[in-house]
């Protein structure tokens, strides 16, 4: 029934016509027949997706169904077996070294764990991306670092203390202020909100909306928070029997008939958040 | 490029033209226009009856940033007129750039100037008031001046650290004390296991290594002993030289240095990232003795080793010089060993051996504390890590410096 169900999708509804109806050049970030395995096992196979200049994309799935091991592939951090992964209009495994390092420079990546350079300071780890690619003046650094740290709302005095002197929300957030420091496109966030209380949760998805508004960020945010999915995502998408289940928007999600994507999103648990 | 840039960037500043950009890096990076399809920020200057309007033209994001605040730096405004910041002109605009028009007109309103910007379309206003709750504090740049003063401070701070080391070195030993005695009274809370698993490890791993070093080691203490001695036609002394020395001096002190690099910095890296990943302070939530558990195994199972290892490398040294001496100094085997007969006695091998526990606990117990006082930081790990091995080496040396003095003085 499941296979029936998936097939259902994959065949007709959804995002082949979600797809057609977009043109090439708005799409940042296309991912075609990706196949990823370790060993034996398969985690993610023929997988489709495509990433829309300015939306904020959510990404869910059950534990386990492979959305960090996506992320790490399309970051390049997982070898794919097979497909063609576009990232800026740039298959990312034809690229030259050059071209590479001006797409890295392009995207901003937020860890499950912060990844947060433990000997640096904070303003000093901010700044570690402006050091490598930019040619600024240490004055001016120091401006763009304390502004991404108000913009993400850290305050002041955390600029100068080192990621062991953080909590677990502090270094969320200035795990997310280091990937903004270049304004980059495209940012990926590995569960941003996970661990961090419901008002600290609510503040962090404002300002991942804010900053998508203003600076036309595109967002690949996978997360199991209904709240963000529901507020401020404009398309989510399924992960699970090693591909995309089902992709569209949170109202698409409501009345979808998948029975993982039903017990997501109409579960006594969301439900009870109505 | 750049220089050709920052021509225009000026010429137009001068002349108050508004210049066309120029494509920036068109050459270096070709072929990735849809990244670095930029042009460059410029400024340009018309007074204009008492309003002075800067018309801002080209890309104002964080590629070209620095290029725009040499020019903002560059800009002579005078002070007592009013300005009007007409953002119309700008392609794209990102918080760096925004900033950067922020910051100019801060400097402007501090001057005493009215600034107005216009131009800005609903998205960028909100990005500028996002922008103007934004107050960096002033910026200093860092100073690391030479001081008498702090050169002071840091001799202090050294003393207290090492005065720090001291107790807490003490106050792991206590506590290891502690626990032996309540081991000896309930033999059931010995962690036989951990104590086995550790003795493979450092014991068991070490082995080859150690023989060979020693091997190395006894086979060229022979060698040049030889080739000195047998000017005087003394070579058959080579037999004393190297048993006493081996024996005595060398097995230990080389075993115990090769145990400090292998195990000592092992157990400092392992109870460090514990610490790091506050496992450690897991032990403490769930009600075990972290000394019981992570320590005591370790340094038992090093005390046991390191006699073990020592006793390895005796060997492995006589074989060396037994074997250089029948090649070299043609001393055959038969005569090497009734030579040593006559040279040493067990009581040399048991004073080399009988230093092996104590440097055992020398070592253990410096790993120990060192782990223990790692912090959050990768970088802290490592220092340990090689304070760790660097006190281990020293230490070593010096307690058998005093154990030469209190063997001498009672006369063995």
């Amino acid at each position: 029934m499941i296979e029936q169900a998936a097939a259902d999708l994959q065949a007709g509804k959804g995002m082949v016509q979600d797809q057609a109806s977009v043109p090439e050049d708005d799409i940042l970030l296309s991912v075609r027949n990706v196949t990823v395995g370790f060993g034996s096992k398969i985690i993610l196979e023929n997988l489709d997706l495509d990433v829309r200049r300015g939306e904020i994309l959510g990404f869910v799935g059950g534990s386990g169904t492979g959305k960090s091991v996506l992320m790490r592939t399309i970051l390049g951090l997982t070898p794919k077996r097979s497909g063609t992964i576009k990232v800026f209009d740039h298959d990312l495994s034809s690229i030259s070294n050059v071209q590479r390092k001006a797409v890295e420079r392009r995207w901003g990546v937020l860890f499950q764990q912060g990844a947060l350079f433990s000997s640096l300071t904070v303003k000093q780890n901010i700044q570690v991306p402006m050091r490598e690619h930019l040619d600024l003046s240490p004055a001016l650094m120091d401006e763009l670092a304390t502004l991404k740290l108000d913009l993400v709302g850290l305050p002041q005095d955390a600029a100068d203390k080192l990621p062991s002197e953080l909590s677990g929300g502090m270094i969320k957030r200035a795990s997310l202020a280091r990937a903004l420091a270049l304004d980059p496109d495209l940012v990926f966030l590995d569960e941003p909100t996970s661990g961090l209380d419901p008002i600290g949760a609510a503040a962090f998805d404002a300002l991942i909306g804010s900053l998508s508004e203003t600076l036309g960020l595109t967002v690949y945010m996978v997360t199991h928070d209904l709240d963000s999915l529901h507020s401020i995502c404009d398309r989510i998408a399924v992960l699970g029997e090693k591909k995309v289940l089902v992709i569209g928007t949170i109202d698409e999600m409501m009345k979808d008939e998948h029975p993982w994507v039903v017990s997501y999103f109409r579960g006594e648990r969301a439900l009870r958040r109505v | 490029m750049w220089s050709d840039w920052e021509k225009s960037g000026r010429s137009t500043l001068r002349q108050g033209i508004r210049g066309s950009g120029t494509d920036r890096q068109e050459g270096d990076l070709s072929g990735m226009a849809f990244l670095e399809k930029n042009t460059a920020p410029d400024c340009k200057v018309v007074s204009d009856e008492g309003v002075r309007t800067l018309y801002l033209s080209g890309d104002w994001v964080i590629s070209t940033v620095s290029i725009a605040e040499t020019i903002l730096t560059e800009l002579k405004l005078s002070k007592g007129q009013n300005t009007l910041i007409d953002a119309s002109g700008i392609g794209n605009l990102d918080t760096s750039g925004g900033w950067l028009v922020h910051r100019l007109r801060g400097r402007l309103e501090f001057g005493g100037n009215l600034v107005d910007i216009s131009g800005l379309d609903a998205k960028r206003q909100l990005l500028f008031q996002e922008l103007e709750s934004h107050n960096p504090p002033l910026w200093k740049p860092e100073k690391t001046r030479f001081s008498i003063a702090s050169f002071l401070e840091r001799i202090g701070r050294q003393l207290v650290g090492v005065m720090s080391d001291a107790l807490a070195m003490l106050h792991i030993l206590g506590s290891l004390g502690t626990v032996l005695a309540t081991v000896v009274l309930q033999p059931r809370r010995l962690r036989g296991i951990s104590v086995a698993v550790q003795f493979d490890r450092s014991c068991i791993g070490a082995v080859p290594i150690v023989a060979l070093m020693s091997f190395l080691i006894g086979a060229i203490v022979s060698q040049q002993g030889g080739f000195y001695l047998r000017q005087f036609g003394a070579e058959i002394y080579v037999v004393d030289l190297a048993g006493v020395l081996v024996l005595r001096e060398m097995g230990v002190i080389l075993t115990a240095i090769m145990v400090a690099g292998r195990s000592g910095s092992a157990f400092t890296a392992e109870i460090g990232a514990m610490r790091m990943r506050e496992e450690v302070d897991a032990l403490h939530v769930i009600g075990l003795n972290v000394t019981e558990v992570l320590i005591l195994p370790r340094i038992l199972a090093l005390m046991i080793a390191l006699p073990v290892l020592t006793f390895v490398s005796d060997l492995a040294s006589l074989l060396g010089s037994g074997l250089v001496a029948w090649t070299y100094l043609n001393i055959p085997p038969q005569a090497f060993i009734n030579l040593l007969h006559q040279a040493i006695t067990p009581q040399t091998l048991m004073v080399g051996l009988i230093k092996a526990p104590f440097m055992a606990l020398i070592v253990g117990l410096i790993a120990c504390v060192e782990g223990l006082k790692v912090t959050g930081s990768s970088e802290s790990l490592g220092r340990h890590t090689t304070m760790s091995v660097v006190k281990a080496i020293f230490l070593v040396i010096v307690v058998d410096g005093l154990f030469a003095i209190f063997f001498a003085s009672i006369g063995v």
